[in-house]
């Protein structure tokens, strides 16, 4: 008797593992189908009319591209000083266990938790309402880098946090001022993991749609004069295409956000892999 | 001589720390803004058309009806119904990735599943678009309508599975071998020492990932309006056109002015409320885990 209900247990778990091999299976499916339909539906679509063509009775993403150039740069040059500093304020000058550094860690979490359309609102009520700047890449930009910062807050954090200390000491023990240290001896030996970090935000700025439907206008058929100009992105174009029935130029315009977000993540991920290494060979 | 060159690197040191501190300050400076334009825009507006109105039923922008109540109801049925797919989905591959494959699979598939992770949502409300609602409309949807709910919270629970797989990937391996190992001496089969010791002994991290999970979705916009219709109804079937607090501000925001652009703001405080309470579940499940 025992043994017999002592075997279907055993046969439960092992359905049990089943069912899990099952949804291992499913997932994986589906998340390569949406890789493949995008790609079977966009790729015949990609010519050079939609790349670099002047948009007229035919889209084209030109704008698209300079409005997402244009976004990055601004985003990221706001972005990236002032989270290196905060992350170089945090583990250079203050100690890990203080409480300024716990209410940074949890206002920088906070910002990370907000949905992007609340940023998009954010940025809507600073940059069209109250600075009166109306819809602009400038004001898209702007919030974007608030949206990016938490990532390099981050992974900067980390990377400097793995700078072995005997490199600070050594370098303070021949005199040399801690700004100095901080920057000869403690950011070159976490530039890649920075530089890591901000080609993650970058890709993050590049996926991003719901903020830039609020600040910056979806105008898809004109290219920005300048940064007060309103514009569009990649990933907006898709939002637009799709609804606005053109789906085969959506895919298209998909495939392309698709590489260029891939290709980013790759990057990333290979920089990150020859951070890690360089770590080994100094502990 | 000396004492001048003293002079200036302690200026430069106390000046670089000054802004070292600004950048750190920075972060609680932003959300500070944040939450001021949010609610000193918001919250006048919902006294203004009254609370009963702003929460009642109706969004008649004509008469003035700012009721949000049914985009709430139509926000929380996507969630839960994404989430219960996405988990339940996403918490058996971890599993199956976690014990029942060849170790070097494992990390091929890691990495898959980190750069699917960084796939834009506005892909995934693509694919929805062209794919899933043409699906359910022509084979699934008794009404012949192939937006609604069951589109969104499919496209959502494929979008937020990569995050919980390694969430709680993450939450599986931090179990000590030894429980397993453990469970093993005692004559435990492996399955059962995978699902009875290491996945309670795990709870928390998944939790937390469950928890995450339900913050990605109920914020994601651009994947859900592709794919939801957009008429601001109470939900009643899986196969109707419904439309949630994100899909109502995008919608409006490149048309709306004036009182209903406000409405907007007011229904963006209302999902702000909604992911901060979800956000600070999330860090008292992950501290609490860590102890």
């Amino acid at each position: 008797m025992k043994s017999k209900a002592h075997n279907r247990q055993i046969l439960r778990y092992r359905i049990a593992k089943w069912l899990a091999f099952t949804a291992f299976v499913l997932c994986i499916l589906s998340l390569i189908a949406v890789l493949t339909f995008i790609l079977i539906r966009g790729l015949p679509h990609i010519n050079s009319q939609l790349l670099f063509g002047n948009y007229g009775k035919e889209p084209s993403i030109k704008p698209a591209l300079v409005g997402t150039l244009y976004l990055v740069l601004i985003s990221v040059l706001m972005a990236a000083p002032i989270g290196i500093g905060c992350a170089i304020f945090l583990t250079e000058y203050m100690k890990t266990s203080s409480r300024f550094v716990s209410i940074i860690h949890v206002a920088v979490e906070t910002l990370a938790g907000i949905p992007s359309i609340v940023y998009g609102i954010f940025g809507y009520l600073v940059f069209v309402v109250a600075l009166h700047f109306k819809y602009s890449l400038i004001g898209g930009g702007i919030t974007l880098s608030i949206m990016i910062l938490p990532v390099i807050v981050r992974s900067t954090e980390e990377s400097l946090l793995a700078v072995p200390r005997s490199l600070r000491e050594g370098s303070f023990a021949l005199g040399t001022s801690k700004v100095r240290t901080i920057f000869s001896v403690v950011l070159p030996c976490a530039a890649s993991g920075i530089v890591t970090s901000l080609i993650l935000a970058i890709g993050r700025v590049v996926s991003e749609s719901a903020v830039l439907i609020l600040t910056i206008g979806m105008v898809v058929n004109k290219m920005p004069e300048s940064l007060t100009s309103p514009g569009t992105s990649l990933a907006l174009d898709v939002y637009y295409f799709g609804s606005h029935g053109y789906p085969e130029q959506a895919a298209a315009t998909g495939v392309v956000l698709l590489i260029l977000v891939v290709s980013i993540n790759i990057l990333a991920t290979v920089l990150g892999k020859k951070f890690g290494k360089g770590e080994l060979a100094n502990g | 001589m000396m004492n001048k060159a003293y002079q200036f690197i302690r200026t430069r040191e106390a000046v670089m720390r000054g802004l070292f501190l600004f950048c750190a300050s920075f972060s609680i400076l932003a959300l500070g803004c944040i939450c001021f334009f949010l609610f000193l825009n918001g919250v006048p507006f919902i006294t203004k058309v009254g609370i009963a109105n702003f929460f009642g039923t109706e969004w008649h922008l004509a008469n003035a009806s700012y009721g949000i109540f049914n985009m709430i109801v139509a926000s929380i049925y996507v969630t839960a119904l994404s989430t219960a797919i996405g988990v339940t989905v996403g918490l058996m591959t971890a599993i199956c990735l976690f014990k029942f494959c060849p170790k070097k699979a494992v990390f091929a598939l890691r990495q898959m599943i980190n750069l699917l992770a960084g796939i834009p949502s506005v892909i995934y409300g693509l694919f929805g678009l062209i794919i899933i609602v043409p699906f359910l409309r022509d084979y699934l949807s008794p009404n012949g309508v192939g937006y609604g709910i069951l589109s969104a919270s499919i496209v959502l629970a494929v979008m937020v599975m990569p995050t919980i797989i390694s969430v709680s990937l993450d939450a599986l391996n931090a179990v000590p071998s030894s429980y397993y190992e453990g469970a093993l001496a005692l004559g435990a089969t492996k399955e059962q020492s995978v699902f009875k010791i290491i996945v309670p002994a795990a709870k928390s991290g998944i939790l937390a990932a469950v928890v995450l999970s339900i913050g990605r979705a109920i914020g994601e916009t651009m994947a859900v309006i592709m794919v939801i219709g957009g008429s601001p109804v109470m939900p009643k079937g899986l196969f109707q056109s419904v439309r949630t607090m994100t899909a109502n501000i995008a919608m409006g925001a490149t048309e709306l002015s004036g009182d209903p652009a406000t409405a907007l703001v007011a229904t963006g405080v209302v999902l702000f409320v909604f992911t901060m309470l979800l956000n600070i579940c999330f860090s008292l499940l992950k501290n609490g885990g860590k102890q």
